[in-house]
């Protein structure tokens, strides 16, 4: 079991999750989390104008995607992802990062069973 | 300055008062809509959406004083359009000139009327949000304003102009504001296409991120109206203004009263539960249905015109989505539609000048309305259709796909409507 934690660019949340969904369907809803952060990579945030003061603000703004998967999957989502978060027009700078962790077990709030059968 | 009595009588001080904050009241109505509309879409449009409402405010107020008055209040050329070479920039309009036998300033009329051009092309702009090019979108609202707007408030509301010689009752603009935005929105709609998130997020709806706005929208929209409607009297009646308005100002509270009623109702019934975009949808719809017949119905006929249009705009809007397009804000759903039915419904409930069909009247009026009407959806959808498509050829009418998703406000404006606490 390893769970993927992915920053990816807002805009490319919609496309992400239709490349998840094709991979990790298995006739019902895939699980997912979603969370707004800020923060920065090697680029800096957008250049905005205050009153015709270019400003850059330190922090930009990112999607972060968690997602738990058994081990079969691991490689597919992080493929899935990878499609959806770069985009057609090929990869950018700041298009984010995808972190894979071990996950050493996972519970079914509902009905209290663990490991795989719970992802 | 001294302001001396014409041979054309004396001025008349109540209804200059109420003209010059008539035209104050309309003038907010344009902030109103800029924040019922920026509810209304997602958090990175905000600023966009709101400058497309703004943006007319400053170029309409620019344009009508320097033509957009002479075409459309100068001497009629053949009932088609107006032209008066010294009302341009209104070099030769002393301030002391009255209009016509109405009591007050000519100027106080250019005013109140430029609030009326400046909030049209603004209500345009509900169809294409979240997606259109905010330098096409101005360049689209002058010449809209110009040869459209101006035209056709010559028709309906200058003596001399073909509909208004043919008694075509549109007190406050159903017919010249509502119908022909409306329209014009759906011609627009079509030609710029889809948003891209339009299908794939919830099922064909985007998702409003700030309600509260779009409550808040509508409020000043409602207060606003009574400028807009009641402020139409002072333009339309002499000496009995003041009757006139007071009439106006009670239908337009009736209707909108009525109509927010009336939604909620229906979708209570429809899907469950109230909700507070169907208020504010249902009030702003009865408040468009009210329009054309302020000035000529009673307050009962207003309650039923409120209620009537009301269910007409909700089922508009339940239709759209089998159409395809999208009408992003429903310009077309409410003001297209909600006009109409104020424009017909003045037909049938007038009762000052003349009775409507069932008001002890016979169909000459429900007609004459059907002709207004009829004129005002032919001339928009054409005008619309020559100046998009030229303007789609040329300029372009979209934002690229990657500005897009970006959002607006960063891609177009450089900012941001909310920045997080930790940047």
């Amino acid at each position: 079991m390893k769970l993927i934690v992915a920053i990816v660019r807002p805009e490319r949340l919609d496309a992400v999750q239709r490349e998840l969904q094709a991979v990790l369907n298995e006739g019902d809803q895939y699980r997912l989390t979603v969370r707004a952060v800020e923060g920065h990579g090697r680029q800096q945030g957008e250049v905005e104008y205050v009153r015709g003061q270019p400003v850059r603000s330190r922090m930009v703004s990112r999607v972060e995607v968690t997602i738990g998967v058994n081990d079969d999957y691991v490689e597919p989502a992080v493929a899935a992802i990878l499609r959806g978060a770069r985009g057609a027009e090929g990869g950018e700078v700041g298009d984010g990062k995808i972190f894979v962790l071990p996950l050493d077990d996972c519970v079914r709030i509902r009905t209290g069973e663990r490991g795989r059968s719970a992802i | 300055m001294l302001i001396q009595a014409t041979p054309d009588g004396a001025i008349d001080s109540g209804s200059t008062a109420w003209m010059l904050a008539s035209a104050a009241f309309v003038l907010l109505m344009v902030p109103g809509l800029a924040m019922f509309y920026a509810g209304m879409v997602r958090r990175k449009n905000i600023i966009a959406t709101m400058l497309y409402s703004y943006g007319a405010m400053a170029l309409i107020g620019v344009q009508w004083i320097l033509v957009g008055y002479a075409l459309a209040f100068g001497k009629s050329v053949g009932g088609w359009i107006g032209w008066d070479p010294a009302l341009l920039g209104l070099q030769g309009l002393p301030a002391d000139r009255l209009y016509g036998d109405k009591g007050i300033p000519e100027l106080a009329f250019v005013m109140f009327q430029g609030k009326f051009a400046i909030i049209t092309p603004a209500l345009i702009s509900g169809a294409v949000a979240e997606r259109m090019k905010f330098s096409t979108f101005l360049t689209f609202s002058l010449l809209w304003a110009t040869f459209i707007y101006c035209p056709m408030a010559h028709w309906v509301w200058a003596p001399g102009g073909w509909l208004f010689e043919r008694g075509v009752l549109d007190f406050a603009g159903g017919t010249v504001v509502h119908i022909s935005s409306g329209v014009s929105a759906l011609v627009l709609a079509l030609l710029i296409g889809k948003r891209l998130d339009y299908q794939t997020t919830s099922g064909g709806a985007v998702l409003p991120h700030n309600l509260p706005m779009t409550l808040t929208g509508a409020g000043l929209l409602w207060f606003g109206w009574f400028g807009f409607n009641a402020g139409s009297a002072v333009a339309v009646e002499h000496p009995v203004a003041g009757a006139s308005a007071s009439l106006a100002f009670a239908t337009t509270q009736t209707a909108a009263a009525a109509a927010g009623l009336a939604w909620i109702l229906i979708e209570w019934w429809h899907h469950g539960k109230p909700t507070s975009l169907g208020m504010a949808s249902g009030v702003v719809a009865g408040l468009v249905g009210i329009t054309p017949a302020a000035g000529h119905v009673r307050p009962l006929a207003a309650l039923l015109i409120g209620a009537l249009t009301s269910a007409g705009c909700y089922a508009a809007v339940q239709l759209k989505g089998r159409f395809g397009y999208d009408d992003a804000l429903d310009a077309f759903g409410v003001h297209g539609v909600g006009g109409l039915i104020g424009a017909l419904a003045t037909g049938l409930f007038c009762f000052v000048p003349v009775a409507g069909l069932l008001t002890g009247g016979g169909p000459e009026q429900l007609i004459k309305q059907a002709l207004g009407a009829g004129a005002a959806i032919v001339f928009a959808a054409v005008g619309t259709l020559i100046i998009a498509s030229a303007l789609k050829a040329t300029m372009g009418l979209r934002v690229s796909p990657a500005q897009e998703r970006e959002g607006l406000d960063l891609s177009l404006h450089g900012e941001r409507g909310y920045h997080s606490e930790l940047v």
